[in-house]
This record gives C-alpha cells, sequence and structure tokens, in this order.
C-alpha cells in the first residue's frame, strides 16, 4: 500500500478529463498504454502517439514547442518514460520554453510489460523538475485538481509539469491503427496550420 | 586544406537547414561555435535527446541537424531506428569520426571501426566529408534528407572542418 492510497484515478479517466480541455494544443503522447489509451479516447490531427523510443516523448515537444513558439505544446508522459529520459528535464528547465507543458500520468510500474515497480514511488519527480527549473509544477491526487492545475498551466506561461498520481489500472484499449509516416504527416499540418509555405 | 567552419556553416544553411542540436566534440568544435555565434544552436544533454528534439522541429516545419560524437550513434540508436525510421522523420547526422584510422584514445577505437558499417546496418544512407568535395556532400545529404524522408549521416573526419 502507498501511504497516501485512498480511491486512485485511472490513467484512462485522467487522459481522457485532459483531452478534454484542448483544443488546438499539440499533443505528444509517450509509447506505451497512454498512446493507446489517447488515441481511443479522443483522437485528433493534433496527437502524435508515441510506439517506440522510450524516453524521448518530452524531447520531441521540446522541438516542436522550440519550432512553434506560437502554439501551446502539451506531452502525456509516464513515471518510468520520465525516469528514462530523465536529462531532458534539465534541457526544458534550462530553455525554459513558455508554451510546454509536461503532464505525467505516474503509476509507479511498468504497465506496459507487466507492473514492475519503477523508482518513482521514492524519488520525487516532481522535486526534480521542479530543482530543474520548470516555472510551474504541481503534484495532484484527484481528478478536480487535475482539471484545475491542467487549466490553469495551459492558459499561463510554462514550462510547466504537472504530476498526477494514477493506479495500475489499463483501459481495454486497442493498438494505435495509424500508420507511422502517415501520423507524421498529420501532425505536420496540424503544426504547420497558419504558416503560409 | 581544411574547410573554415564558418563556410562549412553558410553552405548547411544556405541549403536550408536551420535547426541546430547536439552534444559536442572536439572534432565539431569550429561548427559548434560558429552556431553558438548565431545564435542557431541548441545543446542537447543525451545524443537521443538530440534526435528527438530534431524531430519535434522536423514535425514543426524546421529543416534539423543533429551534430554528436560517433560513440553518440551508440546512444541514439533505438531513436534513431524506433522514431526516425519507422515514422519517416528525416534529419541530417553531422558525426564526428573519431577512432578513424585506429589513430585515438582507446574508447574510440571501436566504433571508429564499425560506425560505417553501424550506418549500413541500420539502412541510414552516408558519406564521409571531404575538404575538396564538402559542397556536393552537403547538397548529397540535402537532396537526400527531403527525397528519402530518414536521417543521413556525413561522418567528419579530425582536420577536416576547422
Amino acid at each position: 500500500m502507498r501511504p497516501e492510497e485512498g480511491v486512485l484515478t485511472s490513467r484512462g479517466r485522467a487522459i481522457g478529463a485532459i483531452l478534454n480541455l484542448l483544443t488546438d494544443e499539440l499533443l505528444i503522447v509517450c509509447n506505451g498504454f497512454p498512446s493507446r489509451e489517447a488515441y481511443t479516447l479522443r483522437d485528433r490531427p493534433e496527437n502524435f502517439y508515441m510506439i517506440g523510443s522510450m524516453g524521448v516523448a518530452p524531447s520531441i515537444a521540446l522541438g516542436v514547442a522550440l519550432a512553434r513558439p506560437d502554439r501551446t505544446v502539451v506531452v502525456f508522459d509516464g513515471d518510468g518514460n520520465v525516469l528514462m529520459g530523465m536529462g531532458t528535464l534539465a534541457t526544458i528547465g534550462a530553455f525554459k520554453p513558455k508554451n510546454l507543458v509536461h503532464i505525467v500520468f505516474d503509476n509507479e510500474v511498468y504497465g506496459s510489460t507487466g507492473n514492475q515497480p519503477t523508482l518513482s514511488r521514492t524519488v520525487r519527480l516532481d522535486q526534480i523538475a521542479k530543482a530543474a527549473g520548470y516555472r510551474r509544477v504541481e503534484r495532484v491526487l484527484e481528478l478536480d485538481d487535475l482539471v484545475y492545475e491542467a487549466q490553469t498551466m495551459l492558459t499561463q506561461e510554462g514550462p510547466s509539469f504537472l504530476l498526477m498520481k494514477v493506479s495500475e489500472l489499463t483501459d481495454d484499449v486497442g493498438r494505435v491503427e495509424i500508420d507511422p509516416p502517415a501520423m507524421t504527416e498529420r501532425f505536420r499540418r496540424a503544426a504547420m496550420r497558419g504558416v503560409s509555405s | 586544406m581544411a574547410i573554415p567552419a564558418k563556410q562549412f556553416v553558410d553552405r548547411l544553411q544556405e541549403i536550408g537547414f536551420d535547426f541546430f542540436t547536439g552534444v559536442p566534440d572536439s572534432t565539431l568544435g569550429g561548427i559548434i561555435a560558429t552556431l553558438i555565434e548565431r545564435r542557431a544552436y541548441v545543446p542537447a544533454v543525451r545524443e537521443d535527446e538530440a534526435v528527438g528534439m530534431a524531430a519535434g522541429a522536423f514535425m514543426g516545419g524546421k529543416v534539423p541537424v543533429v551534430l554528436m560524437q560517433n560513440s553518440g550513434l551508440g546512444t541514439s540508436l533505438n531513436a534513431l531506428i524506433s522514431l526516425n525510421l519507422i515514422y519517416r522523420q528525416p534529419c541530417l547526422l553531422l558525426i564526428s569520426w573519431r577512432g578513424h584510422d585506429g589513430k585515438d584514445a582507446p574508447e574510440h577505437l571501436v566504433m571508429g571501426q564499425v560506425n560505417r558499417s553501424l550506418l549500413d546496418l541500420v539502412r541510414i544512407p552516408h558519406r564521409t566529408v571531404g575538404d575538396k568535395t564538402f559542397e556536393g556532400d552537403l547538397q548529397w545529404a540535402g537532396d537526400a534528407f527531403m527525397k528519402q524522408r530518414i536521417p543521413v549521416a556525413l561522418l567528419i573526419t579530425k582536420g577536416v572542418v576547422v
């Protein structure tokens, strides 16, 4: 049992709540179940789903954010992913892109490979993000708080880091059915909207 | 005759490359100094992070370059094959060829021997920059980048660009 454990929200519900807030924001989703859940819950052209390269989602988001400073870029990440690409917290914290919102669904396990524990049960990823230099950092346990903080972060200067503790429950979802090159083109068009070529 | 770094960067920018990230190496020192001077360089902490950033920048409309020592090819291999090659996200890899001709510190010798075979194995087209052929080499990289939409690599040996 976790010390704070009551009844934690599932990641699927948390992802659904954030997806409902989005309008034209560009979204990068890390590999594994988060991509599959986001694809099933609310697919949109502004969503880019990763199927591999674990740990790299925030660096892709940073690249998009630097290339399109006029657009808000959101990244859905997991605790295992953040731990694998932890150096990118430093790069984001140092560069401080105002238009980047990093949302971590922390279930404390590697959910796609059989729920082996990660280190996030004892290592405070939000405190690492704060020390790295993110402008806004929040850690939440309740869905209402997640929605409130996300609404704030989507409209105010970042970089922001929002960590929500979620349960290990995984929604019954299929794989992402979009061919990867087609996804690149779809996302690129969505990112380039409004730019004359 | 060595190629002055400023001339090398001029040519890259003329071709259209406009987003530069990477992890430094001494062989690439002149190029990186020029890019920093022009406020055109985003330093990364790891090569796979640089490859990810380049992929994002490409989708945001940029034409990206990733600079790295050949050891970084090992670090970024998974991102290159499970992101760039699968999603068709091009970038130019400017890779310093440490351990070329077996003359370098011990940690560079194995990668120096195998870096070209490794690129062949994962089907990343590559050339080695020559001091007399560099304009053509850069043009080749730009053309291959746009046509194939996958990473292409230029290997740079010590002393060729200063």
